[in-house]
């Protein structure tokens, strides 16, 4: 940590009350004893069980579905097939770098003409018991004519490619392309020129880099339980990262109004971007609306594999030239990453962070969205961003070597600061990415002695924080008590910062704030949580809200006391009169009594779309033991670094660190979709796709650097995302470090790493 | 095909319940007994969210059938705190902000109380490897760590 920062950070612990501490979190009693509800914890009376039947194949043709041996089954309530589901058209989407397509949602959700991925949704049942629903749901017969199919995004990009949709025309292309093909669109970004760069330049490097498709891994499955009155009132409760958003969605592929539609959140048991859309609930409506009865549908864990999340793999090709003083001439980036079924990988992000943290005047940046016959991507955390940053950061790596330079000082020859334009558009803002660089330099880990076959890593990453639409209410109880009351699921500790917030504004000792997540009827929209948004959007909402509240409290007091509402200042959860000691100060509960007779019940609201987010900028250290008989690569030491404006909750924000770091870790060496030549998963369960387990990774240290950021009350800043994008880079090349090898694949398993170890011997 | 009767004892009380041959004890749990606060993550005995102590060895009760409870004494989350009084990895998992989204924290929880009954004083090393079992894929386990130990010190000192 600079001094600077070490100041500023003294600073602010003596500026705040409540923030930077760190409160046993609302909701953890419920969750240490098992008491909290997560989607599949509901029972309600009548209910019945949901069962899907997904393709078998990669890509087929459905010919035609039969499901009356299912119906004629004792138990069966309903079968529903995508003829039930209304036809959206391909207009029916929302555009933006992160584009939301509704038609291709509503055939994700239940296949149409026909089938794009091992796992993709045909039919479903409903059934008195689970195992009714199982057995009914092999008794319906499709009949499938096979087509051949597609799994990597540079065979998928051939001329001669197996076609996933006919109606794709490449975006982004001029002139408009007249064929069809799986590439959706190109995105390009460009600053300055890097053909001259690239001349200017005394070394040049450049690498191609493979990664496979990765789960989210969450251990909750999707799970829901929706019911639907005979006048068309549907309640849906289930696992999401929002609730308004499955009200939205599963309206628009039900073709229902969004009033007749209430959802309620459970718990949420992990997403990390993987709960920001819907596959179960227009299912679970419509067969609740068939059989009459509530139905309850639970993924098992082989369909969250198959046909939930994963992100993106794919092929990157970075090309670096500086100066023999380490300053970048030239900087190009091509990606092309697997969509899966339907178009919308985050290719667009990783072009846009990729070469983010660095003050470069020339870039080029291309990126190619490519339609596979994997499951439709979903986000996951930073989306976009690790593979970029994989490319990018093992490239500036092999260039730190040629340079014969310090990989810290490398990047600080170049690093991004105020005022730096960033190849994607905007001039950053104040910004801590040259903090966590030297908070790197400066920790013990960086100057630790290695031992033999250990190697040593450094990464950067960037992700841009995102703010949006939310809402919150502070309602004011009578004893003086606080209800905050947002519409963001809390998916990593979310309760304890907004309840830290509002204590802040209302001087309000935390015990006193329960904060709530609230369904769709109790408090107005809010977008997902996702992007990193929360504590910085929904956390700017509980602000205004608890400062509408103190409004109010100020002018009750000022009514009680007969004066001018200028004459009352809000002092440590007290109104308190100025300019004179005729009156005792008042507490919230003082005026929380008194409301009904100085204008009723109190509380403040804030609806809000919430600018002003600011980026997150994040430096890992790594080291790794190299077994070279075996290829086998052990983490032995992780030093996880960032800017994380204000840690409202200093806990949970190293929580962000550290979870974030072993998600990348498994990433670089452990995970990936294995599919047979048939395009069927051949890994869908935690026993064959391997997550991180708590003996295969070290403790996670974290440095918290804050920089506050200027566009929030209190300089919050996300922090969930930044942390999973540097380990691809930082283990990749900590394994360079160790062995002298560039390994540009990812997993870097050990049959793979074994046998570069053996080549190259 | 009937239904079998099963007697057995549930965190300490006597229970009696009916249940098929093909469900899980912990189908049992959730669905028959209702407590719902063992967690199904994969249904495989891969990541541990259903651990639980049958006759006081640690299990994944997706891996158990309802029937093999018979006689047997079975202790799950919901056992765990004391009336009122939480055990001490609940308490530390709390204080050291060793959960994010908790849904494996039940099955973490049980696990770890059964590695500081057999060994009070573990290594960190050692907590690393008993805990394998148990995915969590939100913490990075240092905190889920940090908090057994925690727990470890107090409940010696205690």
């Amino acid at each position: 940590m600079g001094k600077e920062e070490q100041q500023l950070k003294a600073l602010d612990k003596g500026k705040y009350r409540y923030i930077g501490t760190r409160p046993v979190r609302p909701d953890g009693v419920d969750k240490v004893t098992g008491r909290a509800n997560f989607g599949a914890d509901l029972k309600l009376a009548d209910m019945i069980h949901g069962s899907v039947v997904r393709s078998p194949h990669a890509h087929a043709r459905i010919k035609s579905i039969n499901v009356d041996k299912a119906t004629a089954l004792p138990g069966v309530k309903a079968v529903v097939t995508g003829a039930d589901f209304p036809m959206l058209s391909p207009s029916d989407r929302i555009p933006g770098v992160a584009p939301l397509s509704f038609y291709d949602l509503s055939r994700n959700v239940i296949a149409r003409d026909k089938v794009l991925y091992d796992g993709h949704a045909v039919a479903a049942v409903a059934a008195t018991t689970v195992a009714i629903a199982a057995q009914a749901a092999e008794l319906i017969e499709v009949d499938y004519e096979l087509l051949p199919h597609v799994m990597k995004a540079l065979d998928a990009m051939k001329p001669d490619a197996p076609l996933l949709h006919e109606d794709m025309f490449t975006a982004g292309v001029e002139p408009k392309p007249t064929t069809p093909s799986n590439v959706s669109k190109r995105v390009a970004f460009t600053l300055g020129d890097v053909d001259t760069g690239f001349a200017a330049a005394d070394v040049v490097v450049e690498h191609e880099f493979n990664t496979e498709t990765v789960h989210q891994g969450y251990i909750e499955p999707h799970a829901c339980v929706a019911t639907i009155t005979e006048d068309g009132m549907a309640s849906i409760w289930c696992s999401s990262q929002g609730q308004f958003m499955v009200r939205a969605y599963t309206a628009r592929v039900c073709g229902m109004e969004v009033a007749k539609i209430k959802v309620v959140p459970s718990e949420i048991g992990g997403g990390f971007g993987g709960k920001t859309t819907i596959y179960l609930e227009p299912l679970a409506v419509e067969l609740a609306r068939r059989a009459g009865r509530p139905v309850k549908m639970v993924m098992t864990r082989d369909e969250v594999f198959r046909a939930t999340g994963p992100t993106s793999g794919g092929h990157a090709h970075c090309k670096i030239g500086a100066k023999k003083d380490g300053t970048i001439t030239a900087a190009s980036l091509q990606l092309e990453y697997e969509a899966g079924a339907f178009d919308g990988s985050p290719v667009a992000l990783g072009c846009m962070t990729g070469f983010a943290p660095y003050d470069l005047e020339n870039v080029s940046i291309v990126g190619y969205d490519v339609v596979v016959n994997r499951p439709k991507s979903a986000a996951y955390r930073a989306p976009g961003a690790p593979v970029a940053a994989f490319a990018v950061e093992s490239t500036l790596d092999v260039l730190a070597r040629k340079l014969g330079m310090d990989p810290i000082a490398l990047r600080e020859n170049n690093a991004a600061k105020e005022g730096t334009q960033a190849a994607y558009g905007p001039k950053f803002k104040r910004i801590g990415f040259e903090e966590t660089l030297t908070a790197a330099k400066n920790h013990p880990h960086w100057s630790a002695p290695l031992g033999p076959d250990q190697g040593r890593g450094i990464a950067s990453g960037f992700w841009f924080n995102i703010g949006g639409n939310s809402s919150a209410s502070v309602m004011i109880n009578e004893d003086g008590t606080v209800i905050v009351a947002t519409g963001n699921p809390d998916i990593g500790g979310s309760r304890a910062s907004m309840a830290l917030m509002a204590a802040e504004v209302l001087g309000v000792d935390i015990a006193k704030i329960k904060p709530q997540v609230a369904d769709t009827e109790s408090v107005p929209y809010s977008d997902l949580t996702g992007g990193s948004r929360v504590t910085f959007a929904t956390g700017k909402a509980v602000i205004e809200a608890a400062q509408d509240a103190v409004r109010d409290m100020k002018e009750r007091a000022a009514k009680i006391w007969e004066v001018d509402v200028d004459q009352v200042e809000w002092r440590d959860g007290k109104a308190v009169a100025i300019e004179t000691d005729k009156h005792q100060p008042l507490s919230v509960a003082d005026i929380a009594g008194m409301a009904g007779k100085t204008g009723g019940p109190i509380s403040g609201k804030a609806n809000i779309n919430a600018s002003g987010a600011g980026p997150g900028f994040g430096t890992h250290i790594c080291d790794v033991e190299v077994d070279k008989e075996t290829g086998r690569v052990t983490v032995i030491r992780y030093t996880a670094i960032q800017d994380v404006g204000t840690a409202i909750h200093p806990s949970y924000v190293e929580g962000q660190l550290q979870g974030g770091a072993v998600q990348g870790i498994g990433w670089a060496i452990n995970e990936e979709y294995i599919y047979d030549a048939d395009g069927r998963l051949e890994n869908s369960g935690f026993l064959d796709y391997r997550v991180p387990v708590a003996s295969d990774v070290p403790m996670i240290d974290t440095v918290l650097v804050e920089v506050p950021n200027p566009g929030h009350p209190y300089g919050v800043r996300g922090v969930g995302e930044v942390p999973i994008i540097p380990p691809l880079a930082a283990v990749a090349n900590a394994i360079a470090d160790a062995t002298g090898l560039r390994m540009t694949d990812l997993p870097i398993s050990p049959p793979r790493l074994l046998a570069a170890i053996d080549a190259a011997k | 095909m009937g239904k079998h009767h099963v007697s057995a004892t549930v965190n300490g009380d006597p229970v009696e319940f009916l249940c098929e041959t093909r469900q899980t004890l912990l189908d049992v749990l959730r669905d028959e007994l209702n407590l719902t606060g063992s967690k199904e993550g994969c249904g495989s005995g891969d990541c541990g969210a259903c651990s639980v102590m049958v006759d006081n060895r640690l299990v994944c009760a997706c891996l158990v059938l309802g029937v093999e409870a018979e006689g047997r004494n079975i202790e799950t989350i919901e056992g765990v705190a004391q009336g009122e009084k939480l055990h001490p990895l609940q308490k530390t998992f709390l204080e050291d902000a060793a959960l994010q989204c908790g849904v494996c924290t039940p099955g973490v929880i049980v696990a770890a109380k059964a590695l500081l009954e057999r060994n009070p004083d573990p290594t960190e090393t050692e907590a690393r490897y008993w805990l394998a079992g148990n995915l969590c894929r939100c913490t990075g386990y240092d905190k889920i760590i940090k908090a057994v130990m925690n727990a470890a010190e107090e409940m010696r000192g205690a």
